[in-house]
């Protein structure tokens, strides 16, 4: 072992044992930060997150109120986002991985579904802003919940396609042989085999939106009165935590962070499901 | 997913034997041919929507700019100006700390991803790759809106307090890239945004570097380990050559996602229409100008040149995603040929 023991082994012993260390840092440098935010989340907006919260209207500035209208807003937009984006999302995908061996669309769609993906949100918002908003001159809940809806599909796209490539091709031929038509195969076959993947991916885009405030900023802008009209501007939790958190007042400041805590606590929580949905199934199959 | 139980099977064969009650009619087989016809056209038809939407928003976003392009021409990327009572406008400012911002991001970023990424797949022990695996990711769910609120009231003040005047006085003394570093400690401003934006891409950029870096052969790096290599001998000299266009793949992910993030940055930059050679200083990008003056934009050139800023980005982001895309394909390809 002498031979080993010189100047060369050392240092590469030693180059070795640093960068291991730093990698071992930069873990835990990401996680100082997830417990940090968290953390901060949970100390500055635990004891505002009281029952009026979820009672009382959003309250001009300088008097005590709640989030009702935010939450009920952004519970609409979310979910007519989600009704319009899924079905839109699940056929396209089904066309990528059924249909989608010969031709340039669909490698094409593939493609362009990857960069939607990544899409900076806000641009989706100028998007719908110029067709949806501009067009009829007024901000509706529905731009806004289009805007959404155009969030929600490249992600179900994505999952639906990679869950149903996953179906072993065995299925498919078996249920073909006994005479069924593609489009049976695919219904009664390989959406109910891919279902729980597709779910998913449902969850993880109802996650992805629920949080998002770029696109919402010029199409449903805001309201501080209590209104379900799709067709008027409506409120949203995100656009009025940004508001509030940026304005002077204490009031609005501890409602923003009552409503971070809120947001951050569902949007996490959604994620978490979506893994365990997944891991169940894997497990279970 | 590789096996499926036999009764899960056999299950749905018999939903199938179910629904196909007369499968020899003639008149069945026709009907079923129709149907099928239609459900791929239908599908193709979502497809298609999905592929039109790009040219869509291009479309959209390049008639919006129409008015503010016929009136600055090339003029506006080359121009700081930036005044609505003059309606004299340039996209100098906002695109400029669009990419330093960026930059920034990337330099923090990428390192802190690359350790990231070797210790879930070299160093940790199985147990503890899901639970930091998810941690992780679970930094990418939260909603860029608490990154800008925990940037601007935590995370700001004490940057001003601690971590400002110490690079004023050690970094700012620095021939060329003090100026860098130098100004008043305020907290908010480009260096701020670009720390947040560099935690903000750290999941993505990392889980695409574990994701390449799970697929190199272990017979290579045991052959490595062999020769007598060290941990990161086989780190530096095998798996990083192997999976390297990957790698690059995932940092331009980062960087798509970082140049492209509003809320967060929208907080913490200051939102200032000045060019000014010190990191420290307020900025704007072009994401935070949309958020903050798109809805207060009066006149149609001030809306209009808001569009053109808009319409920069997605094509910024566009071709950095594409490059990012087309290297993990053929990365893949590579690999498809090789197995």
């Amino acid at each position: 072992m002498k031979g080993l023991d010189n100047k060369r082994y050392m240092r590469r012993k030693f180059v070795n044992g640093l960068t291991l260390s730093l990698s071992v840092g930069t873990v835990i440098f990401a996680l100082t930060f997830l417990i940090w935010i968290l953390w901060t989340l949970f100390s500055q907006g635990f004891s505002y997150l009281t029952l009026d919260v979820f009672t009382k209207m959003t309250p001009p500035p300088g008097s005590s109120g709640g989030l009702l209208n935010a939450i009920v807003g952004s519970l609409y937009m979310v979910f007519f986002a989600t009704v319009i984006g899924t079905p839109v999302g699940i056929l396209a995908g089904t066309y990528l991985s059924e249909y989608g061996k010969s031709g340039w669309l669909a490698p094409t769609t593939r493609f362009i579904n990857d960069i939607l993906l990544s899409a900076p949100s806000i641009v989706i918002g100028l998007f719908v802003y110029e067709v949806a908003v501009h067009s009829v001159n007024h901000f509706s809940g529905w731009a806004g919940s289009f805007a959404l809806s155009l969030l929600v599909v490249p992600v179900v796209v994505r999952t639906t396609e990679n869950m149903m490539s996953l179906v072993p091709s065995t299925l498919r031929e078996a249920a073909a042989a006994l005479g069924a038509p593609y489009w049976k195969v695919i219904v009664n076959v390989v959406y109910k085999s891919a279902r729980t993947g597709i779910l998913t991916g449902l969850l993880l885009a109802v996650a992805r939106i629920s949080g998002e405030t770029a696109p919402l900023l010029f199409t449903a802008l805001n309201n501080q009165f209590w209104s379900t009209d799709m067709n008027q501007p409506i409120s949203s939790l995100a656009v009025v935590i940004f508001q509030f958190a940026m304005s002077p007042y204490e009031d609005w400041q501890h409602l923003a962070w009552a409503g971070a805590l809120l947001i951050t606590l569902f949007v996490l929580g959604l994620n978490i499901l979506a893994r365990t949905v997944f891991r169940q199934n894997q497990s279970h199959s | 997913m590789d096996t499926y139980a036999p009764s899960a099977v056999l299950n749905e064969q018999n939903i199938i034997r179910e629904s196909i009650s007369m499968p020899n009619s003639p008149q069945n087989k026709n009907i079923g041919a129709t149907l099928d016809k239609l459900f791929r056209y239908t599908t193709m038809f979502f497809a298609f929507l999905v592929f039109i939407l790009l040219f869509g928003i291009i479309i959209t976003l390049l008639v919006g700019s129409l008015p503010a392009l016929k009136m600055f021409g090339a003029s506006f990327f080359t121009s700081t100006a930036w005044n609505p009572v003059t309606i004299d406008f340039g996209g100098v400012v906002p695109i400029y700390g669009t990419f330093i911002t960026a930059l920034i991001a990337m330099l923090i970023g990428i390192p802190v991803s690359f350790g990231i990424a070797i210790f879930i797949t070299e160093l940790s022990p199985n147990w503890l790759k899901r639970p930091i695996g998810v941690a992780i990711e679970l930094l990418a769910g939260i909603p860029s809106i608490i990154y800008g609120m925990w940037g601007l009231f935590v995370f700001a003040p004490l940057f001003a307090d601690h971590v400002q005047p110490w690079m004023n006085d050690n970094l700012g003394a620095l021939p060329l890239i003090g100026a860098l570093f130098q100004g008043p400690p305020m907290g908010i401003g480009m260096f701020t945004a670009g720390f947040i934006l560099a935690i903000m891409v750290i999941p993505y950029t990392a889980s695409v570097m574990r994701d390449v870096f799970e697929i190199v052969p272990s017979m290579l790096k045991e052959s490595a380990y062999g020769l007598g290599s060290t941990t990161w001998e086989v780190i530096w000299n095998v798996v990083l050559p192997y999976t390297k266009i990957g790698v690059v793949g995932g940092v331009m992910l980062g960087l798509g996602r970082a140049l492209g993030e509003t809320m967060a940055v929208t907080f913490v930059i200051g939102n200032a229409h000045e060019l000014s050679a010190s990191l420290m200083m307020p900025g704007n990008t072009i994401s935070s100008a949309l958020a903050n003056e798109f809805t207060e934009a009066v006149g149609d050139i001030y809306t209009s040149s808001l569009i053109t800023l808009g319409l920069t980005l997605f094509v910024i982001t566009f071709i950095v995603l594409s490059l990012a895309k087309l290297l993990l394909i053929r990365l893949s390809l590579r690999e498809g040929k090789q197995s």
